[in-house]
């Protein structure tokens, strides 16, 4: 645990990209198994809850921390904190003598190792059973321990590594691609001990040539300004950018898993999904969406069915969800990714035709001879559904990552409305003790004749950490409730508020929903009464979505 | 410990906040407040409690000797020195200094008034610090209090230990300059003195800001071994040197000319995670110049105080603790008093 727990600390705190991949390099290299194997699940997909046995960690966390601190205090404190797992860590009664860092360390006792912490919880046959071992380990571990473990069984450490980041330092250590790891990641289990035998050159290479795995997607850069000039309409097609979520599709000998475009197994919610496929093998890749009609549904609708482990009939059929299909990675076992991108399209065709699997459909091409034909095409489309364009270069294989000049997506510009703060809510992780979310609303007229705020949306993100700070101190000097860790405000401060759309909702009282909504700038100068209205808002529903006036 | 006689007056007939700060009625001064006011008692150098501007100054010689340091000899109308332990009467009240161990020169302001005893406190702590006369603890009936650190996940770790984490890191990346982002008035010279009491005998380089606060911590007879200022050091990357700088300049461009700098903040802020990583420190030490939970707990009981007022940081749980240990508490929420500049 001493050792993981100053991987996790170190982690958090180092801000270079590549001084974090060294860091966990040295850490691969120099723990045994299956400890290093348990920290590579920590900090890709989170270890196996099936394992531990389903911790209800909350419950277990309050039933222990309630024999020694009043619940207020704890409260507040978590409030403070922002996060569960430090707070206790941090109360916990227990005060190990600090560990001098200049000595070396008493060795620690095995049964604080990664894999027998794992392996005694597994053992428990009772939750009761459970959170007594919790006690016990928390008892004999310091505040940087009591924080590694809490963050090891409740699954997401949140230290500033993506899983990618986490294989890339594997791959790296062992002298092998993070593709390679990528190819057979879904194949292996925690703790991986097969997975570091084949890459260390003390195993064969895990077999998954039987499975439905994860093949690393191709992704697009944005286009810029600049871009255009180097690039030739006939050497690329456009397609639709569909409103939706990236999915690839991978079915082989029955079995069919979904997963998102980062690699994460979204199987559980898609049920309906996974049927079709079993009776196909091949990868597919394309866009999730929710389809009534033919017609696309707005995001929201999709939102409904996202992160969810099951999924019911109701919503199944409430949110019918639809794949469109844009390529083709694999047909049978045959590999078609180092083909060009025309002949994959040919490939995926023929193969729509022959399987004609339901729920499916094919992402049309959108045909054109200059950019600029392309330009009046897409400002004369306000489809529903419609993101942008993407443009992918008709010779180029497929390739895993973000490869400049193959593919590109053109989005639209965003919309921006300039709203009023009217609540501010602290935030978490890295922001803890930092008022750093914000609800704000637009004007509206009330039945008296007042103009009253009306919230539209919340944000969190688009400003900097100075701007961070000087938005908090706003907020303390210009509260007038708190409840909780929430504090309204006077109205007097303008944020201009960029989003993707607006649709109508019924679950907000503005009657409105924002789509990605991030601060544009703060408008320290604009006074709070010239703020926009609900009718500005209103009027950029779509046509069907507009209340009656 | 002995009880003391109640007063005929309670406390808030004579002693209360007004506009300006902490007022003394009986007395006729304001306790470091934060507007200028006729007479003032001062009870530190650190900005927020010190300000120009009063008519006349008592505090303790270190702290007029900061105020002169940093405000301007003329910074108030006249300046009158009360080494710790001797009284004064001030119209009906009798004021003593007695050391708070918070910085250099910090004091506990003892007020009586027909043997009744107030104590405010100003900011104070009870862990070892090189730099300063320690806590001295005042049985009293009413105890004003700061709260900065008022939760229980206060508990910091002995700041010997964070400065032989700091020299441990300079060993371990002897290509890296190592930045130590504090406070310029008290936390950085009880960085210096830690590390040296660590066993660190190399010079410690200084930002411009920090210099003339070293010099007269020195003239105090604070011994802090060989200093540098950076703008005088033969031009080079201080790569495995140790910087002190006040915690801003971590960010700003002065700090681009080391050696692909470690980042390092002294602060009890920096006990909890989320701080150090917002402020983008990669080597955060927990040291703190206030009393930490256990601290302030244990301070106010040993006072024997029934009444109990919070100044400023979280009252809320501090007030909490106290009224479910029957102490009398009560929140002052005085404006001015900035507990983030720790």
């Amino acid at each position: 645990m001493r050792a993981f727990a100053q991987l996790l600390e170190d982690l958090g705190y180092i801000q270079s990209r590549n001084r974090k991949l060294s860091r966990m390099v040295a850490y691969f290299r120099s723990t045994p198994d299956p400890d290093r194997g348990w920290a590579l699940a920590a900090l890709t997909d989170g270890v196996p809850q099936a394992v531990l046995g389903r911790l209800p960690l909350r419950r277990m966390l309050a039933e222990l921390t309630e024999t020694f601190i009043d619940p207020v205090l704890y409260r507040l404190s978590r409030d403070y904190v922002g996060d569960t797992a430090e707070t206790v860590a941090l109360l916990w009664p227990h005060r190990t003598a600090a560990q001098d860092p200049s000595e070396s360390p008493a060795p620690e006792p095995p049964a604080l190792g990664l894999g027998a912490i794992v392996h005694a919880f597994s053992n428990c046959d009772t939750t009761a059973q459970s959170t007594r071992l919790l006690g016990t380990l928390l008892d004999h571990l310091d505040t940087q321990g009591r924080w590694a473990l809490l963050k090891f069984v409740g699954g997401a450490p949140r230290v500033g590594v993506s899983a990618r980041l986490a294989k890339t330092a594997l791959a790296e250590a062992f002298g092998h691609d993070v593709a390679e790891v990528e190819e057979v990641w879904h194949g292996v289990e925690a703790p991986y001990t097969n997975l570091f035998a084949w890459l260390e050159g003390k195993g064969p290479r895990p077999d998954v040539d039987g499975l439905p795995i994860f093949r690393p997607v191709m992704l697009a850069h944005p286009i810029e300004d600049d871009d255009w000039k180097s690039l030739a309409a006939d050497d690329f097609v456009a397609e639709w950018k569909w409103d939706g979520i990236r999915v690839q599709i991978s079915a082989r000998g029955g079995q069919v898993r979904i997963f998102s475009r980062q690699g994460d197994d979204i199987s559980g919610a898609f049920p309906e999904i996974r049927l079709v496929f079993t009776s196909h093998d091949c990868v597919a890749d394309g866009e999730l969406l929710v389809m009534r009609k033919g017609e696309v549904a707005p995001f929201n609708d999709l939102q409904q069915r996202l992160n969810r482990k099951v999924v019911t009939p109701r919503m199944q059929s409430q949110y019918p969800v639809h794949v469109r299909l844009y390529d083709l990675l694999f047909d049978g076992k045959e590999d078609l990714r180092p083909l060009p991108f025309t002949e994959r399209r040919h490939r995926l065709e023929a193969w729509l035709q022959r399987e004609k699997p339901l729920l499916v459909d094919l992402s049309a091409l959108v045909p054109f001879a200059s950019f600029d034909e392309l330009n009046r095409i897409w400002a004369g489309t306000r489809a529903e559904g419609i993101e942008g364009l993407m443009l992918k270069r008709k010779e180029s294989a497929y390739h895993a990552g973000r490869i400049k000049g193959l593919w590109y997506k053109w989005k639209r510009a965003p919309l921006t409305l300039d709203c009023v703060l009217m609540y501010a809510q602290r935030g978490a992780g890295k922001r803890s003790s930092y008022y750093s979310d914000y609800t704000f609303g637009v004007w509206r007229m009330t039945q008296t004749g007042d103009q009253e705020l009306v919230p539209v949306g919340k944000a969190y993100s688009g400003f900097t950490d100075e701007e961070l700070r000087h938005l908090d101190k706003w907020v303390r000097d210009h509260t007038t409730e708190r409840f909780g860790p929430v504090r309204a405000v006077s109205a007097g401060l303008v944020l201009e508020v960029a989003f993707d759309a607006v649709q109508a909702s019924a679950r907000h009282k503005s009657g409105i929903a924002m789509r990605f909504p991030r601060i544009h700038r703060i408008r320290w100068d604009k006074p709070a009464a010239e703020a926009d209205t609900i009718e500005a808002v209103n009027a950029l529903l779509p046509q069907s979505e507009r209340p009656p006036n | 410990m002995t009880a003391l006689r109640r007063a005929a007056a309670p406390f808030h007939t004579w002693l209360y906040p007004d506009d300006r700060g902490l007022y003394c009625a009986a007395g006729g001064f304001h306790i470091d407040p934060h507007q200028p006011v006729e007479r003032a008692v001062i009870t530190h150098g650190h900005s927020d409690h010190a300000r120009a501007g009063h008519g006349a100054v008592l505090a303790t010689p270190e702290t007029i000797a900061v105020m002169h340091a940093r405000l301007g000899k003329e910074s108030a109308g006249s300046f009158q020195p009360l080494p710790y332990g001797e009284t004064i009467t001030l119209s009906e009240v009798q004021v003593r200094l007695v050391p708070a161990g918070h910085i250099l020169g910090s004091a506990q302001v003892v007020i009586e008034k027909q043997g009744c005893r107030a104590v405010v406190s100003g900011d104070y702590k009870r862990a070892h610090d090189p730099t300063c006369r320690p806590f001295e603890l005042v049985p009293c009936d009413l105890f004003v209090t700061e709260a900065t650190f008022a939760l229980p996940v206060f508990q910091h770790e002995p700041a010997e230990h964070e400065a032989r984490k700091l020299l441990h890191s300079l060993e371990e990346q002897p290509e890296r300059a190592h930045l130590v982002g504090a406070y310029g008035l008290g936390k950085c010279q009880r960085m210096i003195k830690l590390v040296r009491e660590a066993g660190y005998e190399k010079p410690i380089y200084l930002h411009g800001a920090m210099v003339s606060l070293c010099e007269l911590y020195e003239a105090c007879g604070v011994a802090l071994g060989p200093l540098v200022y950076v703008a005088d050091a033969e031009r080079g990357t201080l790569a495995g040197e140790l910087v002190m700088c006040p915690p801003s300049a971590l960010r700003e461009r002065w700090s681009r000319r080391f050696a692909d700098p470690v980042t390092a903040f002294a602060s009890g802020w920096m006990r909890i995670k989320g701080r150090a990583r917002q402020q983008g420190v990669e080597l955060p030490l927990v040291v703190s110049d206030h009393a930490d939970w256990p601290e302030l707990v244990a301070t106010i009981r040993e006072t024997g105080a029934g009444e109990v007022w919070i100044t400023h940081g979280r009252d809320d749980a501090l007030g909490h603790y106290l009224s479910t240990h029957g102490v009398k508490a009560r929140a002052l929420s005085i404006v001015g008093w900035d507990e983030e500049a720790e």
